[in-house]
């Protein structure tokens, strides 16, 4: 064999490395300074400039400003169920549809499949959706953020081709021991899917729990804001005060900085601990997405 | 049918015996599949409900729409909606908007993740890859609304980023609250984010490469640069086209969100999009008619685009979408 670029080949490799190190510090950077700063003195880290490489002092005042925020608690519960009854939802009605349009001989699957692949092109508008879902009467409610999403049509797609994989032959024999459409959904099909169908849980389980946009705009009432509308309020909109109600208001001001980063911990983390199980299985997603989509 | 007169006696059997056999099939599917189109009927209304009721809707674009007259019953006005909107001030301020980030997103965003994983394929050990890889996704599972929060935090006139820029001249000022550096912001923050999950679907197409290849490449003495050049750039094209074109469905479907969630009055300037535009109009000052025609507009315009960039790379290289 001939190498004649031997020390090029090689010197390129260090700079390969080094510019995914240099990569990999970039990403996890911001999060160790989030965790550092949650942790931190407040009064010390209003006055620290640049780089923090450990907390400046260690205190649990900011996480403890955190749980006295009724919002946070009553987030989190918003989003549970948001996440329980709202995959609950997303999983049967995309299944259905998966099961109906992945059978043969049904007359009407092709105009099924071409009105549902046509709303992935094109759609109404914001400003329509929110009048239909206001003339349906789910304004102010969690239901508000389930009903009108209990589709995703990509998702559909995708789960209506890991359907027609499945043998034939399965079918065909269950149907002669008098098996109807429901069992062999139940029976056959769903639990010979079960790599795509908990693709499908993780995928709209992130929408779920990510979604804030149309929670803020169908509901108003504040007891009923997900998580995510809570964290908008105090990351973005800066209420933090209220939180540090028996503090001093340049206390107040300080302390407001290590709750913000002490609450993007308290939203992170429980994600972060659940990641490195379930990352191979959005992997996999991504994957049956891009060769079936 | 009606040309047909000669044997007319003839071409009316027939008609009868095709709309028979027609009304026969029908009739027939729905008695084979009755139940399957029972558990079709909560897809059927989801989708009437919440997609083709909402294009029904968007009716209201041509209408003077008041919530007491209904979407029926208020006013028609044809174009009026359009022509305020094609003729106002704001026109081409969010047009520019939509486009310039949509466009910088594009240039800059695109390439990231394709960069990303020719720079995986040449890392030999695969403990390194496999970390830095999972370290890429990370960003990913966090929450819009969290990364929105740290990068206000950051680029605050205390902020860490901020902080660091002041060493190399900056001012100090919040960078949020300046125009010219929106873009740059929601770029950069952009690539941040994506460039690991988007660079997994094209480390899955580097997989399909006949190993081979390389292999005689190595033996004509090609250097790593060259392989990657000739080999590894051409055996992901096909995915780079179709991953191309679907962006451009979206392209002005940019990721109003966290537009929503960065911009403020004083950098709309900049940063004020089409959808920002609709749901401030909308939602917030209630001109439903108005921002409803501004979405129309946004959504024929995108559907033009993906038409258009399915046209193109249809005719650059052999993929398409359809």
């Amino acid at each position: 064999m001939r190498r004649e670029f031997g020390l090029f080949d090689t010197l390129l490799g260090w700079f390969i490395h080094a510019l995914l190190l240099v990569l990999v510090i970039v990403t996890l950077y911001p999060l160790f300074y989030v965790a550092f700063a949650s942790f931190s003195d407040a009064g010390r880290l209003v006055a620290h400039r640049g780089f923090l490489y450990a907390p400046l002092g260690f205190s649990l005042e900011a996480y403890a400003g955190v749980f006295k925020n009724p919002g946070i608690l009553t987030g989190y519960r918003n989003t549970l169920f948001i996440l329980v009854f709202g995959v609950a939802v997303n999983l049967i009605v995309t299944a259905l549809g998966a099961y109906v349009l992945s059978r043969k001989n049904v007359l009407w699957n092709n105009f099924f499949m071409i009105v549902i692949v046509l709303t992935m092109f094109f759609s109404g508008g914001l400003i329509p959706l929110y009048l239909i879902v206001k003339g349906v009467g789910l304004i102010d409610s969690l239901w508000s953020t389930i009903i009108p999403f209990a589709v995703n049509t990509f998702n559909l797609i995708i789960m209506r081709t890991a359907f027609q994989a499945v043998p034939d032959s399965l079918e065909e024999s269950a149907k002669i021991d008098g098996a109807n459409h429901w069992t062999i959904l139940m029976r056959i099909i769903v639990p010979l899917s079960m790599p795509v169908i908990a693709v499908m849980i993780l995928y709209y389980a992130v929408e779920k729990w990510n979604g804030w946009f149309y929670a803020a705009i169908f509901i108003k009432d504040h007891k009923l804001y997900p998580l995510q509308l809570i964290l908008r309020e105090i990351l973005i909109s800066n209420s933090t005060e209220s939180m540090a109600t028996d503090a001093s208001n340049a206390d107040r001001f300080q302390i407001g900085e290590t709750i913000k980063y002490a609450t993007i911990m308290v939203a992170t983390v429980p994600i972060l601990c659940v990641y490195p199980f379930v990352q191979k299985y959005f992997v996999k997603g991504v994957m049956v997405g891009a060769l079936k989509g | 049918m009606a040309k047909t007169a000669s044997p007319a006696a003839a071409s009316a059997g027939v008609r009868t015996r095709r709309q028979g056999g027609f009304g026969l099939r029908f009739v027939r599917d729905f008695a084979l599949n009755k139940y399957l189109y029972l558990m079709m009927l909560p897809v059927v209304l989801y989708y009437a409900v919440f997609h083709y009721a909402p294009m029904y809707g968007a009716l209201i674009a041509f209408k003077d729409y008041t919530p007491i007259k209904g979407i029926i019953g208020s006013d028609w006005v044809g174009l009026a909606n359009f022509k305020d909107f094609f003729s106002s001030y704001y026109f081409w301020r969010i047009l520019k908007n939509t486009v310039l980030i949509s466009f910088y997103t594009l240039l800059f965003g695109f390439p990231a993740p394709i960069v990303l994983a020719l720079l995986l394929n040449e890392v030999r050990s695969r403990y390194f890859k496999s970390f830095a890889q999972t370290v890429s996704y990370i960003p990913h599972f966090i929450s819009l609304v969290v990364i929105c929060g740290m990068i206000v935090s950051f680029t605050n006139n205390d902020g860490v980023i901020n902080n660091l820029l002041t060493h190399f001249g900056y001012d100090g000022q919040a960078m949020l609250q300046k125009p010219g550096l929106f873009r740059p912001i929601y770029v950069l923050s952009e690539i941040w984010q994506k460039i690991g999950w988007e660079s997994i679907i094209y480390i899955a197409a580097l997989t399909g490469i006949d190993q081979e290849q390389y292999e005689a490449a190595r033996m004509d003495g090609a250097s790593r640069l060259k392989q990657m050049w000739y080999i590894t750039l051409p055996g992901i094209m096909p995915t780079i086209a179709i991953m191309f074109i679907l962006r451009m469905g979206n392209l002005l479907n940019i990721g109003f969100e966290k537009i929503i969630l960065l911009y403020n009055s004083v950098t709309y300037e900049t940063a004020d999009v089409i959808a920002s535009f609709v749901y401030r109009k909308g939602l917030l000052e209630f001109g439903w008619s108005y921002s409803s025609a501004v979405g129309l507009f946004n959504s024929v315009v995108n559907l033009l685009l993906l038409i258009a960039a399915n046209r193109l790379t249809r005719k650059l290289s052999s993929s398409s979408l359809w």
